[in-house]
């Protein structure tokens, strides 16, 4: 039978990891997308990788030094590119560099098969354990306490920062929020999806959501239902067809993004007054 | 240049008035880009001060200083006869309301013309509180003040470029500021609809009771619409006065590095490169 598959604790266990990464992964893409992050997204996304990878050579829980690694770079560059002494893309691409360059070296110095290094870069969601799903359970639901409560202010800022804050508003702390809620949602994300992957699985689903509503709620509540049908649908074709689940989550939801530019263009665009 | 004619108060003198905004030897720089060259100036409450000068001289940046969105090298600045500091900046700045130079705004921005509006009233509902009914109605009302209230629920980015300053003076206005701040406010507007925005904002000016700066490059309103006015030049005040005694021939023919013919005319005061 179909269904015999969920009888299996892994398969329960992944397909929770697929809910919940699916969720705040589409969650924390919203605010890349709207603040035009993604530069600084991937560069988080390679030092959470280069954390994990550091944690493997190590001996260290993965998790926490890919946590440390993503949260440093994500407190460092947010920063460094606002001070303006240096320009934004600079820093970026600077810190991506030393992150890829730092992960590959590590990747060489691990002894025997680098099977675990290679789960850290392509993802396993099958073997996602229950302490990494509490860990994501938790970020998930600070994230959606997070938008609930400061739902205007993040609307301000994503509107734009400067006029927020001469509202009034602590735009450069949301901000801030912002930023650390990514790197820890990359953190916790790289075992079920990967280092390499889940930087689309943020940004698609959210990119998604954009092109079928301009309103601010509906792009949350569709980026979620966008990103947990991407994860839940990759998982079983890669289960049915013994493939890569996190680059067929990836996959999954470039296809959707694809199909939906295609099927309804942005016709609010379209009504632009001249 | 030879000294200008000013007729400007000493920032401590205490017989000249209740002081709104005052600065003393305010020097702000961008890297090694001094925007303001130890500026000290004053502004009563209720006086509608125009700020005039070649592009680069530091208007926009003496806009700034006064909402703290500039970072100040040295000086010290006074609102509401508060210091402006990191502690009180927030609580000042929900009593200023700014509407910048005008940008075009990204279509896809995901907020209604009343959502951006109501941006103004954020900053005075707090965190974590919801907008009350009383915030609709200010939004509303300001909306209607500037003629926007057939294009309140459009997308803000579909909106012209005129269209979305109106919004920009509304969100100012929904913020019930007692000091407003226009940076070249109808820079966007057609001629006839300029004219409508510049006598509601001095209608407003004078029922509310407001402080205005108010920064332009159409010096020939001035006379109409400023009681005083600041001549700008190199981050430094040139002068600072009376309308006519300041937008004089010498002074600004000194000030644009250009022969410039001051003269009156029926309809006000024509200032034209000869």
């Amino acid at each position: 039978m179909v269904f015999e598959i969920f009888s299996y604790s892994f398969m329960q266990r992944a397909l929770l990891a697929a809910l919940f990464a699916g969720i705040c992964c589409s969650l924390m893409g919203v605010f890349i997308v709207s603040l035009n992050v993604s530069a600084m997204t991937v560069a988080i996304s390679h030092s959470a990788f280069t954390g994990a990878i550091l944690g493997l050579l190590l001996g260290v829980n993965p998790l926490l030094l890919a946590l440390v690694f993503s949260l440093f770079t994500a407190m460092l560059v947010g920063p460094l590119a606002e001070r303006g002494d240096l320009n934004p893309d600079t820093v970026v691409g600077v810190m991506f560099s030393l992150m890829l360059g730092l992960g590959l070296l590590f990747i060489g110095l691990i002894e025997g098969p680098r099977t675990e290094a290679l789960a850290v870069l392509w993802g396993s969601i099958l073997t996602v354990n229950w302490t990494e799903l509490i860990v994501m359970i938790s970020l998930t639901l600070t994230i959606i306490i997070f938008i609930a409560f400061f739902f205007k202010e993040i609307q301000a800022m994503i509107f734009d920062r400067e006029i927020a804050m001469a509202a009034g508003i602590p735009a450069q702390l949301i901000f801030y929020i912002a930023l650390f809620l990514t790197g820890s949602t990359i953190a916790v994300s790289l075992r079920p999806i990967g280092g390499l992957l889940v930087f689309a699985l943020m940004i698609n689903p959210a990119a998604t959501a954009y092109q079928l509503t301009n309103r601010l709620n509906h792009i949350f509540l569709l980026s979620i239902i966008i990103g947990t049908t991407c994860c839940f649908s990759g998982l079983f074709i890669s289960y049915a067809f013994d493939l890569y689940s996190g680059a067929t989550i990836v996959l999954v939801s470039v296809l959707v993004f694809m199909t939906t530019v295609i099927l309804a263009p942005k016709k609010k665009v379209k009504e632009v007054i001249t | 240049m030879e000294k200008m004619q000013t007729t400007m108060e000493k920032p401590n003198d205490k017989n000249n008035g209740n002081f709104i905004i005052e600065l003393q030897k305010v020097y702000v720089s961008y890297h090694e880009d001094v925007a303001l060259h130890g500026v000290s100036f004053t502004v009563r409450e209720g006086e509608f001060m125009g700020i005039i000068g070649p592009n680069g001289s530091g208007k926009t940046t003496l806009l700034t200083v006064v909402n703290g969105l500039a970072r100040i090298h040295r000086g010290t600045v006074r609102i509401f006869g508060k210091k402006l500091d990191r502690k009180s900046v927030r609580k000042i700045r929900k009593k200023v309301g700014y509407v910048p130079q005008h940008n075009k705004i990204d279509p896809r921005t995901p907020l209604s013309a009343k959502e951006a509006v109501m941006i103004g009233r954020y900053g005075q509902i707090g965190l974590l509180a919801k907008p009350r009914k009383e915030d609709y109605e200010i939004v509303e009302d300001a909306i209607e003040l500037v003629g926007m209230s057939e294009y309140a629920d459009r997308s803000i980015g579909t909106l012209s470029g005129g269209q979305q300053q109106r919004i920009a003076i509304a969100r100012a206005l929904a913020q019930k500021p007692k000091i407003l701040l226009l940076d070249e406010p109808t820079s966007a507007i057609d001629l006839p609809s300029q004219k409508n925005i510049l006598e509601l904002i001095r209608r407003i000016h004078t029922t509310e009771k407001l402080t205005t700066l108010f920064v332009t490059h159409n010096m020939s309103i001035a006379p109409q619409y400023c009681d005083r006015v600041v001549l700008m030049n190199e981050g430094k005040i040139c002068a600072l006065g009376p309308v006519k005694e300041i937008l004089t021939e010498k002074n600004l023919s000194e000030i644009y590095r250009s022969q410039i013919t001051v003269f009156q005319h029926d309809s006000g005061l024509i200032i034209a490169p000869s």
